[in-house]
């Protein structure tokens, strides 16, 4: 259960991690600009921020499988917040619960990140690979990337 | 095992550094990998096409610019054009005439393995935009240029480097020097290697010469190289490590 928990956050990290990065606007911005709320639910939050390595979201048991929420993330943009499933200590599916919509820019984000993160961190997951080597990846095509997904599962914030 | 990745934007480019083992999470870690963002930044600051002020822009300007790290690039991208057979060339013609000189093909590997020294000690891999130098044993995807998020083959890199050219993430940006057009034939090129500047070299070279880079490539003692034609087609040299 350990392990899971521990993959879990890792998960949340990618999470903190992408939209962290499509947030900010220099080029040497850092990735840990997004700060964490110590929400347990959706739509329930706390003003507090807590360190990513110590917050955990809810996790429940349906048969064999493992449904775990996230904390609330807090961006500029607005609160995320992801579900992930998990089974056979393995992730097998990520959904969002809650995700910014305060603007046309902000839903043009969710439609391509959700769906994006959750292809890397399962494709990420089941290749077994520390790191990714290919043509000359920008800062721009960063957030997609599944070096991304691979950064967000070993990120930790500065204390 | 203790892990910790590190991420900066530096020169346009997103740069990861991962570092596990003994001491990944002490303090002395995270000073080694800020040495290491600090003079991937110093570099840029030389090095940079884009900065009016780097020096790199001074000399384009035949402003007198008197720089060790200048001259050593400037050997090494004489070294490397001979060694490409003139497949790889810092020298671009002008539009007007003349040449500009943008050495950004070499700086980019050979920055991020001298910065990687910082980490001397460590179990670690930086990696920067796609290519990267490692320490210790990593397992490393290579991406398909066709379909960005999914792999062609995954392998076990130690303590040396690799690198991935093409047109996948930036559009044709390597041109064939010798005709001046974008190179197309070819649609990504990874090599592995002892060190960063020249399998990054080495792979641009061959994606400028075209798929039939690869027979050039197998010469090369130390490196090997997997190569995707514009086709599809897979080539390898016949040291490529085959997948588990």
């Amino acid at each position: 259960m350990r392990r899971i928990t521990m993959w879990f956050l890792a998960t949340i990290a990618v999470v903190v991690l992408l939209f962290s990065y499509r947030t900010s606007t220099g080029p040497d911005s850092s990735p840990s600009a997004g700060t964490l709320g110590g929400a347990n639910a959706p739509g329930v939050g706390t003003a507090t921020p807590v360190d990513p390595g110590t917050s955990a979201g809810t996790v429940a048991r349906s048969g064999s499988a493992t449904v775990a929420d996230g904390p609330a993330v807090q961006t500029k943009r607005g609160r995320v917040q992801v579900q992930a499933k998990i089974s056979g200590g393995r992730i097998t599916d990520i959904m969002p619960l809650t995700v910014p919509s305060d603007n046309n820019r902000s839903r043009d984000i969710n439609k391509k990140a959700v769906p994006q993160l959750r292809a890397e961190a399962l494709a990420a997951q089941s290749a077994h690979i520390d790191a990714v080597s290919g043509a000359t990846l920008t800062s721009d095509g960063y957030t997609e990337s599944l070096q991304a997904a691979l950064d967000g599962a070993h990120f930790q914030a500065k204390p | 095992m203790t892990r910790q990745a590190f991420v900066e934007q530096i020169m346009g480019l997103p740069v990861s550094v991962h570092v596990r083992g003994p001491g990944a999470d002490s303090p002395a870690a995270a000073d080694a990998v800020a040495g290491v963002f600090a003079e991937l930044r110093a570099m840029d600051a030389i090095f940079s096409p884009y900065r009016p002020d780097s020096r790199l822009s001074a000399l384009n300007r035949g402003e007198p610019v008197q720089d060790p790290l200048v001259d050593v690039v400037i050997d090494l991208c004489e070294q490397a054009r001979q060694r490409t057979g003139g497949y790889f060339n810092a020298y671009f013609p002008e539009p007007g005439g003349g040449t500009r000189f943008d050495p950004s093909g070499l700086v980019k590997g050979w920055a991020v393995e001298r910065a990687a020294e910082h980490l001397e000690g460590y179990a670690f891999y930086l990696n920067a935009g796609g290519d990267m130098t490692v320490r210790g044993s990593w397992r490393v995807g290579v991406e398909d240029p066709a379909q960005p998020d999914r792999l062609l083959t995954a392998i076990e890199v130690v303590d040396g480097a690799i690198a991935t050219s093409g047109s996948a993430h930036r559009g044709a940006h390597i041109v064939d020097p010798y005709t001046g057009a974008p190179a197309l034939a070819v649609r990504s090129v990874t090599v592995i290697g002892p060190s960063l500047t020249w399998a990054d070299v080495y792979a641009t070279a061959a994606a400028a010469q075209g798929p039939q880079a690869v027979t050039w490539l197998a010469t090369l003692p130390g490196y090997e190289a997997l190569l995707v034609g514009d086709d599809g087609a897979l080539r390898a040299t016949p040291g490529w490590p085959l997948p588990e």
